[in-house]
């Protein structure tokens, strides 16, 4: 829908600004001496109210062909191209009315003149929709980059939020209290696992970035505090490539996905089950899947979504269309993939 | 002599309670399970007096487990998870420990307990009932047959039919009883997805084919499969109001 037909305000402000087009160019008419003033604005002012239309029609040229660097010689013919098109036809309409009011002799004369200014028009109005498109892509782009910090700041509290998962520490405490008479060395060991894991998750949010290294060891020390709670029924496997531990990548990216996968796979089997964590380099970027068994008759929780839902909503924040984060499931086994694109293909 | 069974699929979770109960000579831990099935199987065996009942566990969770137990046992939650806890203790839930616990809070419970056994309880499946969150509906049905617990999602049920004490749930080509009014389990189910045609019969309004009318007043829904339920006129009246609403 074109900006101007949208609104009745922009439309009747937009046909204000003819009216002094169309005195000028009953002026230019009226000049010759020919036409009588009155001849000349009968045919003037109908050709003006079509021709206000017809150059609204550069706005879809404008919008085909956008300025860019590499394309100027075609931006030019094709608006060239539309101006002589425009204005040819915009004539002809007018010498067919010149024609039906008798006045065709006396119109002919000024078909040279009328195409030049007709010409003129139509490109005035395509500098003039160049211009509208700007401010319009400027706009959307401020609105675009202000939802995306929106989202990535709520994002960042809500992975924060998951992260301190409350019903994680109080699991983990519990285990800690269950080990403290009978095995206090465990219980000690225990204190200083979740510590690591807290210090490590702390001020994480903050950061832009962090070394994928880092995103593992914070997932690493995740799933070392719940082996204390599960025991032998968290095996976790990781087949992690050395190349890709340099690679930056949002921080708590991976650990909201571990989490989904003890939370909602692992505790849901009485004999338990393994996690595997894979990583490579992909087209620059990096790409992770983690994979863990589970219940396929227990009932799908709806808090399933929420980390997994966070993490997609997240890199598309960051990165657009470039990130992509798959879910399979089959076979017991869920299975989420993700690509996080090298740095630079963040689109500015 | 107070027989207890531990429910917990942690075992350092049931270690724990093993723990704090080694120090209490009259009571004796009759069984320990890691799992929902396991712990009503325990229950039936063993008709303990008291459970210490996990809330999230593999199979069944603890109110599924809750609902399949007669009403003689004594149930005390132990959960991490403080969201059912008031509704549990409108019904008189003997105690509710949130982990992590320490002894004294431990001792506080089982005092409570030991009052509590031998004086009358609300049902189990009452406890249940009242302990699952408002606004959330059963998304499976848990039912007891002998030793043996079916498990039936909801969209898997074709129809309950009333029978007595009892409703016959219809679900992929079997008959499942189950003793609950049939207007608990109409409760307890999206209203959305379960009509109650009928007195005596609660349709998955996903499985009716067709509305016939049968006499003077009188119609029959059609199921997918062929079966056929009388549908009365309140009942039609309540499918042409859910329609209506669509």
């Amino acid at each position: 829908m074109h900006p101007l037909l949208a609104g009745k305000d922009r439309l009747g402000l937009y046909l204000l600004a003819w009216v002094p087009l169309a005195a000028l160019l009953a002026r230019m008419l009226a000049a010759g001496g020919e036409l009588s003033w009155s001849e000349t604005l009968s045919i003037v002012l109908p050709l003006a109210a079509i021709y206000a239309f017809v150059c609204l029609s550069a706005w879809y040229v404008c919008r085909f062909v956008p300025i860019r660097p590499a394309g100027i010689p075609r931006l030019l013919l094709a608006n060239l191209a539309a101006a002589a098109l425009s204005s040819g036809l915009w004539v002809m309409a007018g010498r067919a009315l010149a024609a039906a009011l008798g006045l065709e002799a006396k119109y002919a004369r000024h078909v040279s003149t009328l195409f030049g200014m007709g010409a003129l028009l139509y490109l005035l109005s395509a500098a003039f929709h160049y211009l509208l498109l700007a401010v319009e892509a400027s706009r959307e782009a401020r609105a675009r980059e202000a939802e995306a910090r929106i989202l990535a700041r709520d994002a960042e509290l809500r992975a924060l939020k998951a992260q301190i998962n409350p019903h994680f520490l109080f699991n983990s405490l519990h285990s800690i209290a269950a080990l403290a008479a009978a095995q206090p060395g465990r219980a000690r060991e225990m204190c200083a696992l979740l510590s690591d894991f807290l210090r490590a998750s702390l001020g994480l949010g903050e950061r832009e970035s962090i070394p994928f290294a880092e995103e593992l060891a914070l997932a690493n020390r995740f799933l070392a505090v719940e082996q204390v709670r599960f025991g032998s029924r968290l095996r976790v496997e990781e087949r992690v490539e050395e190349d890709t531990k340099d690679c930056p990548v949002p921080p708590l990216l991976l650990q909201p996905l571990v989490e989904n996968a003890v939370l909602h796979g692992i505790a849901t089997l009485v004999e338990g089950g393994a996690i595997v964590i894979e990583a490579r380099r992909l087209d620059g970027g990096v790409w992770i899947a983690v994979e863990n068994t589970f219940d396929e008759s227990a009932p799908a929780r709806r808090a399933n979504g929420v980390g997994l839902a966070n993490v997609r909503r997240r890199l598309e924040a960051r990165y657009g269309t470039a990130a992509r984060l798959d879910v399979r499931i089959s076979g017991g086994l869920y299975r989420v993939e993700l690509l996080v694109p090298a740095e630079a293909e963040v689109p500015r | 002599m107070i027989r207890v069974v531990i429910v917990d699929d942690e075992e350092l979770a049931r270690s724990y309670l093993r723990e704090l109960l080694g120090s209490h000579p009259e009571i004796e831990v009759a069984a320990e399970c890691s799992n929902g099935f396991e712990a009503v199987k325990a229950v039936a065996e063993l008709k303990p007096d008291l459970l210490f009942l996990d809330v999230q566990m593999p199979k069944l969770d603890g109110f599924e487990v809750l609902e399949l137990i007669g009403s003689e046992t004594a149930v005390v939650f132990v959960t991490a998870y403080d969201q059912y806890a008031l509704r549990a203790f409108d019904v008189h839930a003997v105690d509710y420990l949130l982990k992590p616990f320490n002894q004294a809070r431990f001792e506080a419970a089982l005092d409570r307990a030991r009052q509590r056994i031998g004086a009358r309880l609300p049902p189990a499946a009452q406890l249940a009932a009242a302990a699952r969150p408002p606004l959330q509906y059963l998304e499976r049905i848990v039912v007891k047959d002998g030793a043996k617990v079916d498990v039936i999602p909801c969209d898997k049920l074709d129809y309950a039919e009333a029978q007595d004490d009892y409703v016959l749930l219809r679900s992929q080509g079997r008959n499942h009883l189950k003793p609950q009014t049939i207007s608990s389990l109409e409760a307890s189910l999206d209203p959305g997805k379960f009509l109650r045609i009928h007195r005596s019969y609660l349709v998955n309004l996903e499985r009716v084919a067709k509305i016939e009318p049968y006499a003077k007043d009188s119609r029959i829904a059609i199921l997918t499969d062929g079966t056929r339920l009388p549908v009365s006129r309140a009942g039609y009246a309540r499918l042409k109001a859910l329609l209506g609403e669509r």
